[in-house]
């Protein structure tokens, strides 16, 4: 069973100069029970998915073609406000990279666990027991005192521990987690990176995990997505990907990453050339401008091409891509 | 070469104030030690790395360096002069010498200044304005790769490589011997990454530059430095050569550093120093080894008794039960 | 999402091109009123002379209390002025007081903020409570003791104005240089070594002066109502100068037989302080929606 399935997916923004086609045709499953990763540099259109998913586009922007399936039943790309917000921290949980963004300053941490339960019938007594119960699994110690604190009254590896234990209360089947560790340090990120993968077998949900770390999707995600100026040049399996990337962007940036060179390198690999203006996109495929193997098939728009069973890449070149290396 | 080292820093001292007339009554400490007695050189054409968590006391050090920051012991040698009992006035030439570039690519550019005015700012601060400042900027965006028409762009143009090119650009502009680099790849790319510390490198090998980079990303640490230190709570707690330290790290410390770096292989077996517990407050440092509260390995001297600095190879730490102490000892006997 | 657009998305906090601003401030109803009144108010000002074809303070009166006709559009008053020519020539000191006093409040109240803001912090106390006992006087207590020492003048309104302004302006560019004070590209300009005068003039003042210049121009109509309450209590500009305040003054003495005169007086007021209060609100909500609530 899919927990989200989101096909062909297509958003504009209309801009001053001009309409902006942040999202194209992306095609994303997430099966139950399973972490799914998202990697893609600033610009590839991370944040408008996660955007779309949740009914949250700006004014400006609009699902011009697809569909988001939200447990092989509601579209969530055609949902009226008041159905997407019983969904929303429900059924479907965020916890973003600033964790101050889903604590409330001036209240204390146990009335903030109390109030997510206010659809539950069961005593305040017996909320407290389920928010102590909650921070004890996100490993914050001595949880019956600490829920008289301020969110302030924790430091930040702790905060966003709250945060995540506040999504998972209402154990929504699905969290989206938008770079939770990115402002955290590594020895923290680690902790937190853990601790989701225990929690996300215990409650049985699924994971949609938004990172630009490629180690932390590698450790934690079962499967991948990456994405280029809003396309999703290619996803399967985490094995997949690191083990045999086919598309070329995908190569270049696994090649980039410092963590794979395990001795000093004379020259840093990195991808030449800039995103182009998602206003005028590039005929066929969008990556062509920087990529070495391009030739004149690319001007048409490349298939997903299947590699193997869940293994897809939109390229051409999908053989030849072997060859590619970073330019180093 | 026998000669006095770039920069040399001895037990270098960083205090700042806290809370009021109040809590000084009440007998709780006034002052917090952000840097506590710390001590390293940096020789001409090097890298030098100051890696720790946040709160370490990294950027205070760094800034203490650039005389943003007052110390309050110790010494700062640069280029045999102390920078600590020098006036303002002579401050001023020294800054030609010594550039700093901050963490954020593009909130350290002047928000309504054109990439133009930024690049030429040095040359009117240091009265050079003689030279044509036109061609100069044309020459540090060229050195720095940028097309000439960025010339015209304001900041909030720019995407976070750009910006930290024009940083980098604005940094070599007056032919410094050194700079001090807070966070140079924060909020980058990966893909960009990767240019910014080339294009570090480069000037570093074209120009003769010593560097002083401050980051909590040791991939980073590995690729652009010859030797390190790593930092917990104001102090030193390993320093020496990159190369010797990532082969085998002597402090708990240090070990847990580089093992939590998440690598992107889905099948590496991680065999993690899990850090438990909270980074103490520095209004009450733990007794002992000030890494006792946090150490896997602690055993009850920990708690009592401060390690002294101990030698051993290309490294100093400070820990009374060291790890990889065969690898080192194996290394000796063969190299 | 490409950066181009991303840059575009960004909340528009930068002052733009004037023609950007202009066609913003025309699409919002008020800020279309506002702004033709400010324009047909300083346009009245400026060409006062080609206008009206009496001189203002020339007597007649032969002419006296006449009501208004083609002759004389607004009517004469007691000595036979002209109001039209009076209102206009008004016009013109009540703007250039405006004008003047708030520049002089903005440049003032600019220096000591980024001053208090950026110096040491015992300068920044004492400064905080210099501008608290200002604030604390009221306006007309104050005026009236600067004008029984010094008599009443044009200058005793401008210093009225200045006195009462000056603190209000200077607590936000305090309050905003404290927070620029550590802000990363003033501590990049300090690190090459920048002198303070140039740290406050390139890096700190061009990014505090936006919202003040939103306020100032809201308070223009304030200090055009000082002007003229202080020259209807004859405390402000002297007789035969015109002002709007001493016209008013002349016809409420004359009010049962003569309205057109308090009307002459009146009028202008109310349009100059609409005018600048719509077009400042507008301005205040195009570039910084945050300030609404203050001024």
């Amino acid at each position: 069973m899919t927990v989200l399935d989101v096909r062909d997916l297509s958003v504009d923004f209309a801009t001053e100069g001009g309409t902006l086609q942040a999202l194209k045709k992306v095609e994303l499953t997430v099966p139950k029970n399973r972490i799914v990763g998202v990697v893609g540099e600033s610009g590839c259109g991370k944040s408008t998915l996660i955007n779309a998913i949740l009914g949250l586009l700006a004014d400006n922007g609009s699902v011009t073609s697809g569909r988001i399936l939200f447990e092989q039943g509601q579209d969530l790309a055609h949902l009226d406000g008041a159905a997407m917000r019983a969904l929303r921290g429900r059924k479907i949980a965020t916890v973003f990279q600033d964790p101050m963004g889903a604590l409330n300053p001036v209240l204390s941490v146990g009335r903030q666990m109390r109030d997510i339960q206010y659809r539950s019938s069961v005593s305040r007594k017996e909320k407290d027991a389920r928010s102590v119960a909650m921070l004890r699994k996100v490993r914050i110690p001595d949880p019956e005192k600490r829920l008289s604190q301020f969110p302030h009254e924790f430091s930040g590896g702790m905060k966003q521990r709250i945060a995540i234990a506040m999504a998972l209360m209402m154990e929504p089947s699905l969290l989206i987690a938008d770079e939770p560790t990115t402002a955290l340090d590594a020895t923290l990120e680690v902790t937190i990176i853990e601790l989701l993968k225990e929690l996300q077998q215990q409650i049985g949900c699924s994971v949609l995990f938004i990172s630009h770390h490629l180690g932390v999707i590698a450790e934690l995600c079962d499967e991948m997505i990456v994405m280029y100026a809003g396309e999703v040049v290619e996803r399967g399996t985490t094995r997949d990907i690191f083990h045999n990337a086919r598309h070329p962007y995908t190569r270049k940036l696994l090649a980039c990453d410092p963590a794979r060179l395990s001795h000093r390198a004379a020259r840093l690999p990195t991808i030449p050339g800039t995103l182009p203006d998602l206003r005028r996109r590039p005929t066929g495929c969008v990556f062509k401008t920087r990529c070495e193997i391009a030739d004149g098939v690319c001007s048409s728009m490349p298939p997903d091409t299947v590699i193997a069973e869940g293994h897809v890449a939109r390229c051409w070149h999908t053989s030849e891509a072997l060859t590619v290396e970073a330019t180093a | 070469m026998t000669s006095e080292p770039l920069l040399t820093v001895s037990d270098l001292r960083v205090r700042f104030r806290m809370g009021g007339i109040m809590a000084g009554l009440s007998g709780q400490p006034t002052s917090i030690e952000a840097v506590a007695g710390v001590s390293f050189s940096l020789e001409r054409g090097r890298t030098f790395a100051l890696v720790g968590e946040s709160g370490s006391g990294k950027t205070t050090l760094a800034r203490a360096v650039n005389g943003l920051q007052d110390a309050a012991g110790g010494s700062i040698r640069f280029e045999g002069r102390e920078l600590r009992d020098i006036s303002k006035a002579d401050w001023k030439p020294l800054r030609r010498r010594m550039s700093m570039m901050f963490q954020d690519p593009v909130g350290s550019l002047s928000p309504r200044l054109s990439v133009r005015s930024i690049l030429a700012e040095p040359f009117a601060i240091h009265g050079l304005s003689g030279k044509d400042a036109n061609a100069e900027v044309l020459r540090l965006l060229a050195l720095v790769g940028l097309p000439r028409d960025f010339a015209e762009r304001y900041p909030h143009q720019l995407s976070g490589g750009q910006a930290r090119r024009v940083g980098v650009a604005r940094a070599v502009a007056l032919d410094p011997v050194l700079i001090i680099a807070d966070e140079p790849t924060a909020g980058l790319d990966v893909s960009v990454q990767g240019e910014v510390l080339n294009l570090l490198n480069d000037l570093r090998d074209r120009m003769g530059l010593s560097l002083l980079i401050i980051t909590h990303n040791l991939h980073v640490v590995r690729q652009i430095a010859d030797s390190m230190a790593v930092m917990y709570l104001g102090r030193f707690v390993e320093d020496g050569e990159t190369e010797a330290i990532f082969a085998a790290p002597h402090h708990p410390y240090t070990a847990a550093l580089l093992s939590a770096n998440p690598e992107p292989d889905p099948d590496k077996v991680h065999n993690r120093i899990a850090l438990p517990a909270e980074v103490p407050s520095l209004l009450a440092r733990p007794s002992g080894c000030e890494f006792h509260t946090r150490c896997p390995f602690a055993r009850d001297k920990c708690a009592t008794d401060a390690p002294h600095p101990m030698r051993m190879g290309a490294s100093l730490f400070t820990c009374h039960f060291p790890l990889n102490t065969e690898t080192e000892a194996a290394r000796a006997s063969t190299g | 999402m490409s950066e181009q657009a991303l840059i575009e998305q960004r909340p528009l906090t930068r002052l733009g091109g004037l023609g950007r601003v202009l066609r913003r401030i025309m699409r919002e109803p008020l800020g279309a009123l506002g702004l033709s009144l400010v324009v047909f108010v300083v346009f009245m000002a400026l060409f006062a002379d080609l206008l009206s074809s009496y001189a203002p303070t020339k007597l007649s009166p032969a002419d006296r209390f006449q009501p208004a006709s083609w002759l004389h559009l607004l009517g004469t008053d007691h000595l036979g002025r002209d109001l039209f020519s009076r209102v206009l020539h008004g016009g013109r000191i009540a703007l250039a007081i405006a004008l003047g006093a708030t520049g002089a409040s903005l440049v003032i109240g600019i220096v000591l903020g980024l001053v208090a803001g950026y110096g040491p912090r015992w300068l920044d106390n004492l400064m905080l409570l210099l501008f608290d006992a200002l604030k604390s006087f009221p306006t007309v207590m104050l005026a009236l003791t600067l004008v029984t020492l010094t008599g009443p003048s044009l200058t005793a309104v401008v210093v009225v104005v200045v006195l009462v302004s000056v603190p209000g302006y200077a607590r936000i560019i305090r309050t905003q240089t404290l927070v620029l004070k550590s802000a990363e590209h003033v501590m990049a300009a300090r690190s090459m070594g920048a002198s303070t005068t140039r740290i406050l003039a390139v890096h700190i003042m061009p990014n505090v002066i936006g919202p003040i210049l939103i306020l100032a121009s809201m308070d223009i109509p304030v200090v055009v109502a000082i002007e003229a309450g202080l020259s209807f209590l004859g405390l402000g500009v002297r007789p035969p100068m015109p002002s709007w305040g001493s016209i008013l003054n002349d016809g409420f003495a004359n009010i049962r037989d003569s309205y057109w005169i308090v009307v002459a007086g009146g009028l202008p007021i109310v349009l100059t302080t609409l005018g600048f209060t719509f077009l400042g609100e507008t301005l205040r909500d195009v570039f910084d929606p945050r300030l609404r609530g203050r001024g």
